[in-house]
């Protein structure tokens, strides 16, 4: 295409998928540059794995381009897969295939693989290397699958829904590792639903829905509020009168508990309005827990953009 | 209640913070260095070869399929008085045994095997790797004619016991028509396997399965069956590729051009068929 669309690690410009009369994609443009991690953040349905899945080369857009790592997926992809990683969405193995023998056979198709044992023992997954990946546990598969995704050194993965079906533990390991693929210059795609998961990790965010981009930008650009609209968020025992709090605050504050124990103040947050809210607290012999003043979280733009809370 | 959680909390915190010392040193800088590439394909190939064949022959209801029930039906008609056959009832009988030891394996077997796999997301996961589409399938097409080898090593070799006197001359000749049989059958099982629901894949290729292995005669001589359906099977490709074996093994002629004409263009409406309709999950 162009310079940019050769060096990025991946170029997308309009990307449109209608299924039959569902337009799944409408319109995406998405830059990601080598190296750097890149996390589609969407409810599901939102439209981010078809969006990959247009990058891999799987489906073919019905409008817009495509080039991932200078190459049109659906055209070269003989040039393009060596050179990427895969983790589908849901994983992939031969029924009765054993785990072990699935990343190995992986391993056999490219040039300078990764230890496989290596591979599973880090990822958990060394007591079940001879068990049928049928029988594998939903947590078990997906560790399976990115092992699969990684084993060819690739320059770029493709990850779709990584932590999915992860419990905390294997979770954190995830985000360890995938902070590591970073580190080593590894360009990594990432869809998820999980604020946390885009916000610790990425570099850059590409908040989707209904197949549009919402918002694009750093977590910091982001979550960044104007300074004239601060907040401040703490998390405490759930179902506090507010009314005593709501009386001292400034005139143009507002206080609301959005989740059950998290409350969010809004309005003029200065010293005076903190030491209110502690005061409050105070009073109520409870602690502000993690009391965090300016930053929105990617959960509360996501909400302002889009009306409603991402789904699990 | 409220101080034990936050201080629990504030602990989970610190754990955090100590569990990243040990977890950092488990991914030392340029463990994951990108180094990509493509392995030999002929490797490739081997390997893809091996863990197909592998997987068949591990599989509880494909060795069932493939050897047990051939293998019964095989001693069963070759030495029990039934009348259907005349003596050397062997001679008769081991032909269109190894028609039904093709079928079940490039036919049902296949089927079933792409119907869950596909299922499981295996072809993707595959098509997303380093792997040649041509490799996929060629070590596809290779398992399934490993495995039809064994059979006929197993199946020929249990038929010679049992007194089985095949044309030594035919025996060169059956070899590419067991081939082009797997080849026939295999194209139906994509075409089965590789556009249906698993389930429906079960029940089409298991019933398919033994439609052609009654209306082709592979069990019982066709003229025995009743109706339009004993001159029928020479126009199944079960029928067809018994008639092509018998042939060359018993008689130790050329297989009819009908036999192969018929075989030939039941696969290649199959694959033409497969080719439109065939999805990787």
């Amino acid at each position: 295409m162009n310079q940019d669309a050769d060096s990025a690690a991946v170029r997308a410009w309009g990307l449109t998928k209608r299924f039959g009369g569902h337009t799944a994609v409408a319109g995406i443009d998405l830059h990601l540059a080598r190296g750097e991690m890149l996390a589609l953040l969407g409810p599901n349905g939102a439209g981010k794995t078809t969006t990959v899945e247009i990058c891999e080369g799987f489906l073919r857009p019905d409008e817009g381009q495509v080039r991932v790592l200078g190459l049109d997926p659906t055209t070269q992809g003989t040039r393009l897969r060596p050179r990427i990683g895969v983790m589908p969405q849901g994983g992939g193995a031969y029924p009765g295939v054993r785990a072990e023998e699935m990343l190995r056979l992986v391993a056999a198709c490219c040039a300078e693989p990764l230890d496989p044992a290596w591979l599973l023992e880090v990822l958990g997954l060394d007591g079940v290397r001879t068990v049928p990946y049928k029988r594998l546990s939903g947590g078990q598969q997906q560790r399976l699958s990115l092992a699969c995704a990684l084993v060819g050194r690739p320059e770029l993965v493709f990850l779709d829904e990584p932590t999915a079906g992860m419990d905390a533990h294997a979770r954190n390991l995830v985000w360890e590792l995938m902070s590591a693929l970073r580190a080593d210059g590894v360009g990594v795609l990432l869809t998820t639903h999980l604020m946390d998961e885009a916000e610790t990790l990425a570099d850059r965010v590409v908040i989707v829905d209904h197949g549009r981009v919402l918002a694009r930008g750093s977590p910091e650009e982001l979550t960044s509020g104007d300074e004239h609209r601060r907040e401040l968020h703490f998390r405490s025992r759930p179902k506090l009168d507010l009314e005593p709090l709501l009386t001292a605050l400034p005139e143009g504050c507002s206080a609301r508990e959005v989740r059950p124990g998290q409350y969010l103040v809004r309005g003029h947050i200065d010293p005076q309005t903190v030491s209110t809210v502690t005061a409050w607290c105070a009073q109520h012999g409870v602690m502000a827990d993690e009391l965090r003043l300016g930053r929105r979280s990617l959960e509360d733009v996501f909400l302002e953009l889009t009306g409603r809370e991402l789904r699990a | 209640m409220t101080r034990q959680e936050s201080s629990g909390g504030a602990y989970e915190g610190i754990a955090d913070e100590a569990d990243k010392a040990p977890h950092g040193s488990l991914f030392p800088q340029g463990t994951f260095r990108p180094a990509p590439g493509r392995a030999n394909p002929l490797r490739m190939l081997a390997t893809q070869t091996r863990m197909e064949s592998l997987l068949t022959l591990r599989h509880p209801e494909q060795a069932l399929l493939t050897l047990l029930i051939p293998l019964v039906l095989l001693i069963g008609m070759s030495t029990l008085e039934v009348g259907l056959v005349e003596p050397p009832r062997v001679d008769s009988v081991a032909p269109r045994i190894l028609a039904l030891a093709v079928m079940s394996t490039g036919f049902t077997g296949q089927a079933i095997a792409l119907g869950f796999d596909r299922r499981y997301g295996v072809i993707k996961r595959l098509s997303a790797t380093a792997l040649p589409r041509w490799v996929l399938i060629a070590g596809r097409v290779l398992a399934a004619l490993l495995v039809v080898a064994l059979q006929t090593v197993v199946l020929g070799g249990t038929a010679l016991v049992l007194g089985w006197q095949p044309s030594g001359t035919g025996v060169a000749a059956a070899v590419p028509i067991l081939v082009l049989g797997t080849l026939v059958f295999g194209a139906g099982g994509v075409l089965v396997g590789g556009a249906l629901r698993a389930e429906t894949v079960l029940a089409v290729a298991n019933t398919t399965w033994f439609v052609l292995l009654l209306a082709g005669g592979l069990a019982v001589p066709a003229r025995h069956l009743p109706g339009v359906m004993n001159s029928l099977d020479e126009y199944l490709p079960s029928g067809a590729l018994a008639e092509a074996l018998a042939a060359c093994l018993s008689e130790g002629t050329a297989p009819s051009a009908r036999s192969l004409l018929v075989l030939v263009s039941w696969g290649v409406a199959a694959g033409a068929l497969a080719l439109r309709t065939t999805r990787l999950s």
